[in-house]
């Protein structure tokens, strides 16, 4: 339509940006454990760092290949043919073109940056090896899912990444705790991962079903396998390919595009279904509702992993999912109106549970789920070069945030709660200052990264035209607007309560802070990660009191691996946004530019409400106003920790304050209403079903055996009586005979002579009377 | 009236007769041998008489052998009787009846 069909260049060694990690995974796992006993822990991060960082220098190559060369052109790295199936050719090959290619860049590049960060967060594990492996094959993994060819490539990255992440957050697994957090996202994930393959089948059943040329006998719209269909075989149905471009492609043709939108499954249409299904797979992997529940519980996991997988990379697989499939989710209006909505709804709720959360990752948790609901309200709009810049900026500035987080927990001898934090910001300069970089972006103060990223999405979210709704696009731009007042709120909250202020950590370590504790019911599940102490009861509950010692200590600023990646970090939080300032500004957006040819294909199906310059300007002006306003509201309430106001609001007699904060802080029992109705319910129903078993099945089990016994016990009968009956009658016939027959051997042998004569007399007499 | 074959053959029907009338009736048991003499010579009378009348000198032959091995056979007969006798005291052959079933 727009162009030609995409050009492949070849490009042989594309293979290697999955495969180096991947061998630095199978090399760790296998020889890492010799390696780190006999050589020290350099001999374990060297190869861990520096393959990903070839896979860095590889994507880089492509990636400058690819700028050289015409639109349309994507890197091609063809393997193998993996799963020829009837007329499916699956192929094992790798695809980059400029959307993949932005993502492997980030993917790589943040990804080899908190590879380096690890070697000083992680100098005191043991199992130091255990962790670069398993962090080298995430890195496979999501390399894998993005630059996969086919949606089964996709699926092969999309299901490892979610095994990584089980593996890393239950990395500290002697602590049941972790391990339980691990295992629910790992099963939480389970759920989406159903519905995304789900979404394929039914895709690639659409395409196989839906015939290439009008069946002549049938009225439009009634597509069935007609015989005549058969007769041009090649041309029987619409396309046995699971080829992202291929699949692209035919659906470009508006005669086979409309023959596939227009099918209806139960009501429904085909691609809508097709969309919504792998949604729900998005909403498992990034964590939207109702599947973000696992991301909070993630936390668990060492904070580079929740760094590199539960804030960069892995959660936003989903949103790279959607805007690679972007083909398939503008065909259906209500997948996109659903999208965006269920983005808007999750930015906001969980910017609203992030704003009394005193773990601090437990903060930057739901930042991470409101950030992604953003990118999907992007996504859900059409706008996804705007989703894939906030994702990128969002990479940026999270990891920041959160590998910032990880310099203050270790500083803090462990410590996550931001009560008992305070004054770091003169112990801990350089994470200071990155940390409030970081902030600034992600609230989006101007010239930011995260402000060019966000305030775009707001923007397009305002002026979209694709909702079913009349005017839903203001909807959805007010809901994520109260959404970013909140993130600005509980970002700059949680800044000035770790860094403003005293040190609060040596008087919190004798558990002193009864108020605090007595407002927190749940206030054991924040001593869940002190990562050293392996094998710690989990059940504990003064399991802090095992450092109680170090409260003497005052915080010490970390070493320069860590300290240099979130120096580098904070840099691109910083500036990382001007490579797609805004149009509205008569600035070239590079970023922009660069991602058009990717979604022109259906720029066509994206709409705008139309709303001028204007508008944009006006919301630009107040999308400054709400991270300004989040940021002095924060300050107020928590600069130095001297304002009595919080602590007079949580002693507040008020039952509507207390009922608000109280539900808020529990995370609106989501959590406690998911144990109740899955897994209780999972529970009472297995229950039952075990009831049905012992009683139904084992009933009919049984009865089947009592009849089966009857049966036998008849047929014991019958051969006891007439087979054995007949053997014996042979027996005592013989025995009988015997007994009569014996009488006549008398021992008298002039007896035997009579007989004898007798005989001989009888066979004389026959002789003549026969010849007689 | 000449004397054929027939003749010859009621003679040696007698002697059978006569043999094992013998044999089954008394109870000595060298009276029972002696039966058993009569009966075999009614045998040999026989063979005789065929070859006389029928073929060659087959017959005679085969009679002087039967003369010599009835004598053999009335050794080893009269032995076991006597070995009877000594083991029951008796020669009442229906009383050496230990083989009965």
């Amino acid at each position: 339509m727009h162009e030609a069909a995409p050009v492949l260049q070849e490009f042989p060694l594309l293979f290697l940006v999955p495969l180096l990690p991947l061998i630095g995974a199978v090399w760790n796992g296998v020889m890492g454990k010799t390696m780190q006993r006999r050589f020290g822990h350099a001999a374990i991060h060297l190869p861990a760092i520096l393959l990903p960082a070839g896979s860095f220098v590889i994507s880089l190559w492509a990636f400058l290949t690819l700028a050289d060369a015409p639109h349309g052109t994507s890197m091609y790295n063809h393997l193998w043919t993996w799963l020829p199936v009837g007329t499916l050719q699956a192929e094992a090959a790798f695809l980059m073109d400029r959307l993949s290619g932005v993502m492997a860049l980030v993917v790589t590049f943040v990804g080899t940056l908190i590879h380096v960060y690890s070697t000083g967060y992680m100098k005191d594990e043991p199992a130091y090896w255990r962790f670069f492996a398993y962090l080298n094959l995430f890195m496979f993994a999501m390399l894998t899912l993005v630059l996969g060819d086919n949606f089964l490539l996709m699926f092969v990255g999309w299901e490892g990444v979610g095994l990584c992440s089980y593996l890393l957050i239950s990395f500290w697994w002697r602590d049941r705790e972790k391990a339980v957090a691990g295992m629910k996202a790992f099963v939480v994930n389970r759920i989406g991962d159903l519905g995304f393959s789900l979404g394929v089948f039914l895709l690639f059943w659409g395409l196989l079903t839906t015939p290439a040329s009008p069946a002549p006998a049938k009225a439009h719209g009634e597509f069935r396998h007609a015989p005549a269909a058969a007769q041009e075989a090649p041309e029987a149905t619409l396309a046995t390919s699971i080829a992202f471009r291929e699949v692209e492609q035919i659906l470009e043709d508006p005669v086979k595009r409309d023959r596939i939108v227009n099918r209806d499954i139960l009501g429904v249409g085909l691609m809508t279904l097709v969309c919504l299904l792998l949604f729900v797979g998005a909403t498992g992997k990034s964590a939207q509702i109702p599947l973000y529940v696992w991301l909070p519980d993630a936390m668990a996991g060492p904070t580079p992993v929740s760094a590199l997988i539960h804030a960069a990379t892995m959660v936003t697989a989903g949103v790279y999912m959607v805007a690679r499939l972007h083909f398939l989710f503008t065909l259906s209006p209500v997948a996109m109106t659903v999208v965006a909505t269920v983005g808007a709804l999750t930015a906001l709720f969980a910017a609203t549970i992030g704003l009394f959360q005193y773990d601090i990752k437990k903060v930057l948790a739901y930042s991470t789920v409101s950030q992604l609901g953003f990118m999907f309200v992007a996504v859900g709009v059409g706008a996804y070069w705007v989703a894939i810049f906030h994702l990128m900026t969002h990479a940026f500035f999270k990891a920041c945030l959160f590998l910032g987080s990880g310099s203050v927990i270790m500083g803090c001898h462990h410590e996550q709660d931001m009560r008992k934090m305070g004054g770091l910001r003169k112990l801990m300069p350089i994470t200071a200052v990155t940390y409030f970089i970081s902030c600034a972006a992600i609230a989006g103060f101007p010239f930011f990264s995260g402000f060019f990223s966000k305030d775009e999405i707001l923007w397009k979210a305002f002026d979209s035209g694709n909702m079913l709704l009349p005017g839903g696009g203001v909807i959805l731009w007010a809901v994520t607007a109260i959404a970013a007042l909140g993130t600005s709120f509980y970002m700059f909250r949680s800044y000035y309560m770790t860094f403003s202020g005293e040190y609060r950590g040596a008087a919190a370590a004798h558990g002193h802070d009864a108020s605090a504790v007595a407002h927190d019911p749940h206030g054991v599940a924040y001593d869940s990660a002190h990562g050293a102490v392996h094998g710690a009861p989990p059940a504990d509950p003064h399991g802090h009191d095992s450092h109680g010692h170090h409260g003497a200590h005052l915080p010490v600023e970390s070493p320069a691996a860590m300290t240099g990646v979130l120096a580098v970090l904070g840099g691109l939080a910083l500036v990382g946004g001007y490579v797609g300032l805004p149009l509205l500004w008569g600035l070239p957006n590079a970023f922009e530019a660069w991602l058009e040819p990717i979604f022109a294909g259906t720029a066509e199906r994206v709409t705008s409400a139309g709303f001028g310059h204007g508008a944009e300007w006006g919301l630009m002006g107040f999308s400054i106003i709400v991270a300004f306003g989040g940021f002095f509201a924060a300050r107020v309430l928590y600069k130095d920790g001297r304002s009595p106001i919080p602590a007079r609001l949580l002693a507040s007699p008020s039952p509507l304050v207390q009922a608000t904060h109280r539900t808020i802080f529990n995370k609106y029992y989501v959590d406690e209403l998911y144990g109740v109705v899955f897994v209780k319910g999972s529970l009472v129903l297995s229950r039952g079903l075990a009831i049905w078993d012992t009683r139904v099945i084992d009933g009919a089990v049984n009865l089947a055996g009592t009849i089966g016994r009857g049966f036998g016990f008849l047929q014991g009968a019958i051969d006891r009586l007439f087979v054995d009956g007949m053997v014996e009658l042979v027996a005592k016939v013989v025995e009988a005979a015997g007994a009569k027959i014996r009488r006549i051997q008398t021992g008298h042998i002039q007896a035997y002579v009579q007989g004898l004569a007798l005989g001989a007399l009888a066979l004389v007499a026959l002789a003549y009377l026969l010849a007689w | 009236m000449t004397v054929g074959l027939p003749q010859y053959l009621v003679v040696s029907g007698v002697l059978l007769a006569l043999g094992l009338f013998t044999i089954v009736t008394r109870k000595n048991a060298v009276a029972i041998l002696m039966g058993v003499e009569l009966v075999l010579n009614a045998g040999l009378l026989n063979l005789v008489a065929f070859s006389r009348f029928g073929g060659g000198l087959d017959g005679q032959v085969f009679a002087l052998f039967g003369i010599v091995l009835a004598a053999a056979e009335a050794v080893v007969a009269l032995a076991i009787v006597l070995q009877v006798v000594r083991a029951q005291r008796s020669v009442d052959a229906s009383k050496a009846s230990d083989l009965k079933e």
